[in-house]
This record gives structure tokens, C-alpha cells and sequence, in this order.
């Protein structure tokens, strides 16, 4: 698996990856959205069911956790 | 040198790789297991920021941006929803590693393969 | 925990916390936004955890408030998703009001803060998720920890 992986990278060279859909994004991310910063337009406007899923994932382990250390009726508290 | 597969953050991403495996191989301690699987879980992100570079570029943000071609910012957007993936898996191990503690006093891969019930 | 750590732990929490929410608010000029402030105001909170032990922290800072707080921001992200539901879930559909919505001259500009759409909406409904989340996470499994050394 590492050597399918080694030659994938071989494909194309380190500096210049494939990049069509990102010059489509910096060159119109301050006119379509009107943020500054284009990694926070990719991730809150471009792609926001990416960060909708994390937000659930999130609320899903808090969910977890909480419910892992709950007490039950006959233990001592302090 | 640009363009060749060994250049330094990609031998760093297979180093970090390699310890990581190690470590989860070899070691018997529940936390120190735990600490592997964060290891490969932040070389993994480091691969996937340097994916996006584009040999001498700049930060994509255009706040007083010094001049020069931009590094791809979609890598950088899903290397921050993979951090926090990280940080729940990582949350959710140590609970139950808390909970085995208190259930048999005693944190040893070997021991608590043997559990019942 | 000894006096230095405290009187130190007192000095700092103030600009820990200002300095998370300044890279919340500021999540569509600068490098940042909800998840990475977010995360520096809850390193906040562990330090006042650590500090001053997490049965004191516990009994001002509750579990089920923190949850009602991570819940508020949850339906805040989703309303605004729904916001734009005439053309399609996601719309930006504050972009050229009055509220948040100039558009920044293209190329290098210096940052103007009322630009960007709904984007730093989210960003405070994401922030105040992660918050409360990672806050509850930690003070949850501080509380559990020290009960096991008292039982022994």
C-alpha cells in the first residue's frame, strides 16, 4: 500500500499540484462571498455540509462522554 | 530539487508514520497506546496540509497579503475537520480507559483482553 | 495547587479569554474562526481547572448550563443554513445588505470587519459550540479522576 501510494506522488511533482478548482476559488471568493479569508469561505461557504457533519460529531462524543460518567443511585459523592 | 518525492515534509509524514506503528505494536500500557494513535493521527494531517503547496507561496488570505501565488486553501478546510475528529476519538479513549481503571484496577493490554461478560 | 499558580492563573484568564473571542469575531479577516478560538477559550477554562481543582470550578460553572449553551449554538448554526433556503441550503444571503454585507476590493486590502455575509454568524455559532463542548469534556472527566482518588 505504501508503494500504490509513492507512486501517486510520483504522478505530480511536489510544487505544483492539480489546482483548477482553487484558482476558481481565490479568484472569486471576495466577490461571491465577501470574506477576506478563503479557508473560512471553503469551509463555511463552498463546503458547508463538511462543517454541518463535524458539529454533529462533535455533539455526538460531548454526548458520549457525559453519559459515560454518570452516577447511579449508591455511590458516594463527595 | 522542487518536484522530487523527497523533500522534508513528506520523509517527516513517514517517520511519524513509522513510530507511530511501533508504538501501537509494541506497547502494552493502555495510555501509551493511546498516545500512538495520536501520533498517526497528526501525520496524517501534516500530509494532507503539504498536499496543497505550491512552491513559494503565501498564506490565501488577502487581509495586507504580501505578494506571490496562493497555496490552495481546500486541503487546509479539510485538515480542520479532521483535527476535531481527532480530538473526539481521543476524548472517547480516554473515558473508557478511566472506566476500565475503575472496573479492574489496572491498565495492561494483555490483562484486560481476558475480561468476561 | 500552590499560591503562585494561582495568583498567576488569576493574571492570565482575562487575556486568554479576550484573546479566544478576538480570533472568533475575527475569523473572516485573519487567520482563525469558530473551531481554533474556540479551542483557546477552553485551554482557558482547563487552566482554571487545573488551578483551582474542578470541585470548586464545578460548583459556579454547571454541566447543564454549559449544555444549554452548546445546544443554543447548534440550532443558531442550522437556522442560519435554513436562512437561504429560497435558492439552495447553504446560501450566503446576507451578501450586499446593511448588516454584514459590503464586498472587499479585490486583491491585498487592510480587513474591514462588517464584510463577509453569514459567515461570521456561524463563526460565533460554531465558537460557542466548541466551547461549551470541550469545556464540558474537560471538567466532566476532571470531576471523574479525582473521584477515583478519594475512593481509594
Amino acid at each position: 500500500m505504501v508503494f500504490l501510494v509513492a507512486l501517486a506522488l510520483l504522478t505530480h511533482p511536489f510544487g505544483h499540484p492539480p489546482s483548477q478548482m482553487d484558482d476558481y476559488i481565490i479568484e472569486n471568493a471576495q466577490s461571491e462571498t465577501g470574506a477576506n479569508n478563503a479557508v473560512t469561505a471553503v469551509v463555511f461557504d463552498y463546503r458547508g455540509f463538511d462543517t454541518l457533519g463535524e458539529a454533529t460529531i462533535l455533539f455526538t462524543a460531548v454526548t458520549a462522554v457525559v453519559m459515560l460518567f454518570r452516577k447511579r443511585k449508591g455511590e458516594i459523592t463527595k | 530539487m522542487t518536484g522530487s518525492i523527497f523533500n522534508i515534509p513528506f520523509l517527516a509524514v513517514a517517520a511519524l508514520v513509522g513510530i507511530a506503528l511501533y508504538i501501537i505494536m509494541s506497547q502494552r500500557n493502555l495510555i501509551k497506546l493511546v498516545m500512538g494513535i495520536t501520533i498517526l493521527e497528526s501525520a496524517v494531517n501534516l500530509f494532507l496540509v503539504t498536499l496543497g503547496y505550491r512552491g513559494g507561496g503565501v498564506a490565501p488570505i488577502f487581509t495586507n497579503a504580501p505578494e506571490g501565488i496562493m497555496v490552495l486553501p481546500v486541503p487546509q478546510a479539510l485538515t480542520l475537520t479532521s483535527i476535531v475528529i481527532g480530538v473526539a476519538v481521543t476524548a472517547l479513549m480516554l473515558s473508557m480507559i478511566v472506566l476500565t481503571y475503575r472496573h479492574t484496577g489496572d491498565i495492561d493490554a494483555e490483562k484486560s483482553r481476558q475480561m468476561k461478560g | 495547587m500552590s499560591k503562585i499558580v494561582r495568583t498567576i492563573a488569576n493574571l492570565l484568564i482575562f487575556p486568554i479569554l479576550t484573546f479566544g473571542l478576538y480570533i472568533i469575531m475575527h475569523g473572516h479577516l485573519t487567520p482563525g474562526g469558530g473551531f481554533q478560538g474556540g479551542a483557546v477559550f477552553a485551554s482557558g477554562v482547563a487552566l482554571l481547572v487545573v488551578a483551582f481543582g474542578s470541585y470548586n470550578i464545578q460548583k459556579r460553572l454547571k454541566e447543564h448550563h454549559l449544555s444549554i449553551l452548546e445546544s443554543s449554538g447548534a440550532l443558531m448554526f442550522i437556522g442560519l443554513a435554513f436562512g437561504g433556503m429560497a435558492i439552495v441550503f447553504f446560501y450566503n444571503f446576507l451578501v450586499g445588505s446593511p448588516i454584514f454585507g459590503r464586498i472587499p476590493p479585490s486583491g491585498p486590502n487592510p480587513g474591514d470587519m462588517w464584510t463577509g455575509g453569514v459567515i461570521p454568524l456561524m463563526n460565533v455559532a460554531v465558537g460557542l459550540k466548541v466551547i461549551a463542548g470541550l469545556s464540558v469534556i474537560v471538567l466532566v472527566m476532571a470531576l471523574a479522576c479525582s473521584k477515583v482518588k478519594i475512593e481509594e
